[in-house]
């Protein structure tokens, strides 16, 4: 199957006045269509920015130095600005972290929604209000027809990441980015959301890519995952075998640090140290000073995706047992 | 929202009668009205008589109310120099003063507003910093000396536009009179308008463009960008709108100062309005005028900053929500 996105050998570089930074180093991972492909890793591992990066949103300075991006083999990483905005909502929709700042406080979400649907689709006042009100429908708001009038204050957290949702799909893109999308919710509203998202993409063919640092919801939810460590994919595959034969000794060790139910244990499983700061990159794998792995090869030359078991690891000696349990 | 107008109202009672409390002040401590009405020479008697006559020798607080009685009918008294109803002479002077406060207001947010978006979207473009420089020295300049300077270029070098008064003037209904309607009172507007103007100006572009930063950071527009809406609709609908509240608090505080304190432009410029007969009834202690003065400006204040209140509920839904519901 071909895929639907292929991000290749991209890096996003932020220049400073002590040299450039790169952020993102040679990621590759591509999403087929109608697939969830979860992205996790520690804050500053790059995965938002890799998000960012494919809907060409980077802040300034931040820029693309080197890699493609292709939406249905077309690069569109060089696509002049007025295109990029008309690809995104459009192709490509985004779901922010924290539904009480992504709306605008100041206009009706009615009045929100038929201008992201009138952008991008040729419909009349009438047809959009209507299609307004369907998406709400299908985002679980009640009495949606009379909602359109209410602005975001008038709604609680769960509802209005409701509402986020359906301004992300509402011009039905073939990909939509998930940034986090529960985090900022209360835990009995998250899984609801998590449901909602993977219901509605399912029903319209929606790829996504669920960028989130919770196990839980990967292994719920995405159908392959990519693992972030220090602006690099450390480890690519289905979501199932990431899980139980983790290849790359820093995805055996994030697994292994998640508590498990059904086992007491005094203290969790942790790995040492902390990610290096992106002017502090350590030479070979950026994870060889937290390894316990680590040989001359790791210090002296950066691995690169290969096959590993199930899954791809950027790894010179791979993890072969299986984690229990 | 009935309810709320009402309130403020009652609010700005108690504000008006302080301010009537000062103005009525000014009767008792600068100068005394009874030497003045009398003149050189006078007997014991006919002081006793008129001290008599005008109240003074009741208590403080019967002056008080009879003066705050009588300024509620619009009745200040009469100007000592021009002898004179000064209600009257309020009424003459207002429209000038409101049609240069008003235009100069209209120039300036015009061009203000814009120039503060277009700064604040592109802060690092070069005409942005040129902009920014101008302003600066717009803000730092004293006006009566860019009016000076307007008169010097557009008046005496080029010969343009008139340097003072308000050109000829056409009656509309009882009282008001405009120079907005002669090719004349154009003119004459042109200079202290802007004078007012660029001022104002450089003042709001600054604050937009400070708002329009702090706007362009929040997540609400990354998501507009992210859902591929137009950069105008985002630049001037979704972020212009957010930075209102601020502006509006300032246009309104300025406008009012406009009205009520446009002393060195209208002196400078010798434009009829109500700061030419301030200064004018200051050099000779026209107690009356400076006297109802105050309380107009007082009325102005209270006036323009409901106005501001009410807008406020027009750009901010969330306002309409606390006053009726007490928060979510």
């Amino acid at each position: 199957m071909a895929a639907l996105l292929e991000v290749d050998r991209l890096c996003v570089e932020f220049p400073t006045r002590r040299g450039v930074l790169r952020a993102l180093d040679h990621v590759s991972l591509s999403i087929a269509a109608g697939e969830v492909l979860g992205v996790v890793g520690e804050s500053g591992a790059g995965k938002s920015l890799t998000g960012a990066a494919i809907i060409g949103l980077l802040e300034p300075p931040g820029r693309i130095a080197k890699g493609e991006i292709r939406l249905e083999g077309r690069r569109i990483d060089n696509l002049p600005p007025s295109e990029m905005r008309r690809l995104r909502g459009r192709r490509i929709g985004a779901i922010f972290q924290d539904p009480l700042t992504t709306l605008n406080p100041l206009y009706t979400i009615g009045r929100q929604l038929v201008e992201t649907i009138q952008t991008h689709l040729p419909l009349s006042d009438a047809d959009a209000r209507a299609r307004a009100v369907s998406w709400l429908e299908q985002v679980g708001i009640p009495g949606a027809a009379d909602r359109l009038f209410s602005y975001p204050h008038e709604f609680s957290g769960g509802m209005r990441q409701r509402v986020v949702i359906a301004l992300a799909l509402c011009a039905e893109p073939q990909l939509v980015i998930a940034d986090e999308p529960t985090t900022a919710l209360d835990v009995s509203v998250q899984a609801q959301i998590i449901a909602l998202l993977k219901r509605l993409t399912r029903e319209h063919g929606t790829s996504v890519m669920l960028v989130t640092h919770d196990m839980g919801v990967i292994a719920e939810t995405a159908d392959r995952v990519a693992v972030m460590y220090a602006g690099r994919v450390a480890e690519l595959g289905p979501v199932a075998s990431v899980i139980q034969e983790p290849a790359h000794p820093y995805t055996a060790g994030l697994m292994a640090s998640i508590p498990a139910l059904d086992r007491r244990v005094t203290r969790l499983a942790q790995i040492d140290g902390s990610m290096p700061r992106l002017n502090a990159m350590p030479p070979g794998c950026a994870f060889h000073p937290r390894c316990a792995r680590a040989v001359a090869q790791c210090m002296a030359e950066q691995p690169g995706l290969m096959a590993a078991g199930r899954t791809e690891a950027a790894c010179w000696v791979p993890v072969k047992e299986a984690l229990h349990g | 929202m009935a309810s709320y107008i009402g309130s403020r109202l009652l609010q700005a009672i108690p504000v008006l009668a302080l301010i009537g409390l000062l103005s009525f002040a000014l009767f008792a401590y600068v100068g005394d009205p009874v030497t003045i009405m009398l003149g050189q020479d006078y007997t014991d008697a006919q002081r006793i008589a008129l001290v008599h006559t005008l109240g003074l020798d009741r208590p403080f607080y019967i002056q008080y109310l009879r003066f705050l009685w009588a300024a509620l009918h619009g009745n200040f008294g009469n100007s000592y120099r021009i002898a004179e109803p000064v209600s009257t002479l309020i009424a003459q002077r207002a429209p000038a003063t409101l049609e240069l406060a008003l235009t100069g207001t209209f120039i300036s947010v015009l061009i203000g507003i814009p120039m503060g978006v277009i700064t604040g979207i592109w802060p690092r473009a070069a005409f942005s910093r040129v902009f920014m420089v101008i302003s600066l020295i717009g803000v730092s300049l004293p006006v009566f000396l860019t009016g000076i300077l307007l008169i010097l270029l557009f008046s005496v070098v080029l010969g343009w536009l008139p340097s003072f008064g308000r050109g000829s003037v056409v009656h509309i209904g009882a009282w008001w009179t405009t120079g907005l309607l002669t090719v004349s009172g154009l003119k004459s507007l042109i200079l202290p308008a802007t004078t007012l103007a660029l001022f104002q100006m450089t003042l709001i572009v600054r604050l937009v463009r400070a708002e329009m930063l702090e706007v362009l950071r929040t997540d609400y527009i990354k998501f507009a960008r992210a859902r591929g809406l137009k950069t105008r609709a985002i630049n001037f609908g979704h972020a212009l709108k957010n930075t209102l509240v601020p502006v509006i608090t300032i246009i309104g505080l300025q406008l009012g100062g406009l009205v009520a304190f446009t002393l060195v432009t209208e002196t400078v410029f010798q434009w009829p309005g109500l700061g030419l007969l301030f200064v004018q009834s200051v050099a000779v202690a026209d107690i009356p005028v400076m006297s109802a003065y105050l309380m107009m400006v007082g009325v102005v204040f209270v006036t323009i900053n409901l106005i501001v209140d009410l807008l406020y509920f027009a750009v901010d839904p969330r306002l309409r929500v606390r006053r009726s519901g007490g928060g979510r």
